[in-house]
């Protein structure tokens, strides 16, 4: 019988299923592919084939001509609860990660042994995804994006208020907020209409095509206007959503003295939002915190954990601190400094 | 409390100028005396608590929090006083935040042994912004940018005084500055601090660059490599203040007693030295009067051995006279005739460079290879003595740095603006023949010298080539050099490789070139002057 847990390996490139020949999130063009989430640090085009969530497919499409074309590759798509049978014996099951739309963990069961590899994922409620699932396993493959203490995402209400107090003490001007095109961009949009905000919301181009495909998914984003269709004048005391690239672009020029914001779990740091010139900070993250963090690896309970792209050291600590068994793995093209 | 901390964290997000101005103005005229007075001197000084330093708030979370944890958060966050705000644990109670002069009051009375229970307590007063805040405050430097020029100009406007009025009086008071505000927001009479041992600011030069001046409008003087200096006199005290106006009298006594007369003086501090030898000679290098900076009690063998005297430039103020208003040839025509009065032992003056145009004082600068002389001064004749750099009335000519290839060996993280980003490079030069074998040995450090956009680059090369992590340190690939600017180098015994540059600035990064082609130490050691 061959060693414990042999049949998964970390590589620089990503997390090797051996007998499935199968790769999670590999960075690198494979024959086959399974895939958390559709950002771009963890779905790459190219791959033989690909397995995702129907709503990551649609993203991975949009986005890399996932399963279009020449060169596309096949695609499997899973449900949220479903199980796939890959070669070598290897169940994998998607199980929700309230990350961001379509975002899965992944639960690899081989001879009696289970793995999970979270990809990216967060606890707080979000109106765009259903909530990450606990589930018992026997490896943890954790993310570690916001791996250290003093990281603690305030509610989202909060930064809600901030964000619509600025824009109401300010009528002439608008609120521009940098936000990851995918996930966060529609998250702060879903979380402002849920906030009673119905004006409508002002988008840089690179924004409509994804906001379209969470509508299409379901997924309310109210009235969304494209910003090149309309004056600067038409914009004052509006909200304005643009990749966080474009905040300091010429642009933002064409918006009328825009006070720039930026949703980020960054943002805690304030040399952080001083070094991207953000006049309004909103504390706004896709990924776990550090209190969520070490919860969801206390109820999950594997008997062990690896911990991955991000800050591993400190996790890796508590961990230590805890007495629990951890392992950092060295995995090369996963920093999310946007987020 | 509460004010203060929205201040900074409205200052911290403000990237324009203008608006720095308002908020702080805006904050001087709200908020009653001496709060306000307290929160200025804060913001463009730094006060000083001597029971809390930033070692006190480490040892304090360190007892809170895991060792490992507190350092690995500090070192991503870059600054220890928000580090320690964001990892304070939430108090039970609601906040009940003290004022602004009750904390003042608080963190005075503390002492090293105290602040170990008081300093908690207050924290416990406070949330996450209101903990930086008192942080700052009770640490001294803000690191908000907010520079003091900026916070007193906020004053002024606040006010509608003059700002050279502002700094005038400025440094002849401290924290709460009540006669500041009785005067200019009370329409009290000004401060009197004509007798009052006060520092004046120094007038500034800018780089001379690519500019070329008519030697008829300017005169050139050497600019020496020791530190700039204003000795006061005034009241029956002398003082003697460094470019800063930090007092550092007691670290030079043998000046205190030297002026025979009340005078404001501007010029270098200099230790005698015997290697110099030229015409322009009697100084020792920067390295030896190093051995003297910094230290709270002299020896008298320290004295003996490398006495300070002050290489005159300008005089501001004689006997009640003030100069400042007078152009560059009254003052230095004063000067050469107050020298006359002055004893030997303790200053002498800095000669005016003759040449019959700028070609030919370019010429004499590249032929000086004194080591105490760093390069030239460019002074406007008609030029009168005006605080801070103004464009046009003086320029500084340095001399041409040494240059060196060096190889990075380790990288850190920077602070303030720099937090996060690998900013701090150790680089090294091989001690033999590359390719027999021969190893790096670090011969410097330098946080300088590079671009934003180059400082990203930078950090990215550091993520992606670390082969070893010591804490915060990052060992890298042999693989980059930098072409190190740097303006001396000098033996050192604190360094394996035997030698210590000074100054150095990455000048160059050589992503080109191989680092087998790096220089080695014998060449940088053939470089040392002294």
């Amino acid at each position: 019988m061959a060693a414990p847990f042999s049949w998964i390996r970390p590589e620089p490139h990503g997390i090797h299923v051996v007998p499935a020949d199968s790769w999670v999130d590999p960075s690198r063009p494979v024959a086959s592919a399974l895939v958390t989430h559709g950002h771009a640090d963890h779905a790459r085009g190219g791959h033989g084939r690909t397995v995702a969530t129907p709503e990551t497919l649609a993203i991975m499409k949009l986005r890399y001509m996932t399963g279009e074309g020449p060169g596309g590759g096949a695609t499997r798509a899973v449900e949220y609860g479903e199980t796939v049978r890959l070669p070598g014996e290897v169940d994998a099951t998607y199980i929700p990660a309230g990350h961001v739309l379509g975002s899965a963990q992944i639960l690899l069961e081989h001879a009696g042994e289970r793995v999970i590899v979270t990809g990216d994922y967060k606890r707080r409620a979000d109106p765009t995804c259903p909530p990450f699932e606990v589930t018992p396993c026997d490896i943890f493959i954790t993310e570690a994006t916001f791996g250290l203490p003093v990281f603690c995402h305030p509610p989202i209400e909060e930064e809600m208020t901030k964000l619509l107090e600025r824009l109401a003490a300010h009528p002439d001007r608008c609120v521009l907020v940098g936000a990851y095109a995918l996930g966060k961009a529609q998250r702060v949009i879903a979380e402002l209409r849920r906030a009673g905000h119905h004006a409508p919301i002002y988008l840089h181009g690179a924004m409509e095509k994804m906001c379209r495909l969470y509508e299409e998914h379901g997924v309310d984003l109210g009235e969304l206007r494209l910003v090149m269709d309309y004056k600067k004048e038409d914009i004052r005391g509006h909200v304005v959503v643009s990749p966080p690239s474009a905040l300091n672009d010429r642009w933002s020029r064409r918006l009328p003295d825009p006070i720039t914001a930026m949703a980020s779990g960054w943002m805690r740091v304030r040399q952080r939002a001083r070094q991207r010139n953000v006049e309004l900070p909103l504390v706004i993250s896709d990924h776990a915190d550090w209190g969520e963090l070490t919860r969801t690896i206390e109820e999950v309970g594997a008997q062990e954990n690896w911990i991955t792209h991000g800050r591993e050291d400190a996790l890796l600590r508590w961990c230590q601190l805890t007495q629990r068994r951890a392992r950092a793995l060295a995995m090369v093209g996963y920093e999310d400094e946007d987020d | 409390m509460d004010e203060f901390a929205a201040l900074l964290d409205a200052l911290v997000y403000t990237r324009s100028r203008n608006e720095k101005l308002r908020l702080i103005a805006e904050y001087l005229n709200a908020v009653p005396d001496p709060d306000r007075g307290w929160a200025l001197g804060a913001l463009a000084d730094g006060l000083d608590f001597p029971a809390v330093k930033s070692s006190t708030i480490r040892n304090l979370l360190k007892d809170r929090i895991d060792p490992v944890l507190w350092t690995l958060s500090r070192d991503f966050v870059g600054d220890t006083a928000e580090t320690a705000s964001l990892l304070w644990p939430a108090p039970d109670q609601a906040p009940s935040p003290p004022g602004v002069s009750e904390t003042v009051e608080l963190l005075s009375a503390m002492n090293r042994k105290s602040v170990v229970a008081e300093l908690p307590r207050l924290l416990d007063r406070l949330d996450a912004s209101g903990r930086y805040a008192l942080l700052k405050l009770a640490t001294g430097g803000m690191r908000i940018g907010v520079s003091s020029r900026l916070a007193k100009t906020a004053f002024a406007q606040a006010f509608a005084v003059s700002v050279e009025e502002v700094e005038e009086y400025w440094h002849g008071l401290s924290p709460p500055y009540g006669e500041l505000f009785d005067w200019a927001a009370h329409g009290k009479p000004p401060p009197d601090i004509e007798n009052l041992p006060a520092f004046r600011p120094f007038m500034l030069a800018h780089p001379l660059e690519d500019t070329v001046v008519d030697l008829a409008d300017y005169a050139a003087e050497w600019k020496w490599d020791g530190i700039r200096v204003q000795l006061v006199r005034a009241g029956g005290e002398t003082r003697v203040y460094s470019r800063s106006g930090d007092d550092i009298s007691a670290t030079f006594p043998e000046l205190l007693d030297a002026l025979p007369m009340n005078a404001v003086l501007d010029g270098e501090l200099l230790v005698r030295g015997v290697h110099q030898g030229g015409a322009e000679g009697g100084a020792a290098s920067f390295n030896a009067l190093q051995q003297r900076l910094g230290r709270k009690t002299v020896s008298r063998k320290m004295l003996a051995e490398a006495p300070a005297f002050i290489r005159l430039y300008d005089v501001l103020i004689v006997e009640g006279e003030d100069l400042r208003q007078s152009t560059w040839t009254e003052r230095r025509a004063r000067l050469e005739d107050l020298i006359e009065a002055l004893p030997e032992s303790h200053f002498d003056l800095s000669k005016v460079v003759e040449a019959r145009d700028f070609e030919h004082l370019a010429e004499i600068r590249e032929g000086s290879r004194d080591d105490a002389i760093e390069g030239l001064m460019l002074k406007r004749r008609d030029s009168p003595y005006i605080a801070g750099r103004r464009v046009g009335y003086w320029y500084k000519w340095k001399r041409d740095p040494l240059l060196v290839d060096c190889v990075l060996m380790y990288a850190q993280r920077g602070s303030g603006k720099r937090s996060s980003f690998f900013s701090d490079y150790t680089f090294g030069c091989w001690d033999g023949d590359p390719d027999m074998g021969a190893d790096l040995l670090p011969v410097g450090k330098a946080y300088s010298g590079f671009t934003d956009a180059e400082l990203k680059k930078l950090d990215r090369h550091v993520r992606q080539n670390t082969v070893n992590r010591f804490g915060p340190v990052r060992e890298t690939e042999k693989t980059l050099v930098f072409e190190v600017a740097f303006d001396s180098v000098h033996e050192s015994k604190r360094h394996k490789s035997g030698l210590a540059m000074r100054f150095p600035r990455i000048h160059r990064i050589r992503w080109d070139k191989p680092p087998h082609e790096a220089d080695r130490i014998e060449a940088l050691r053939a470089l040392i002057r002294d």
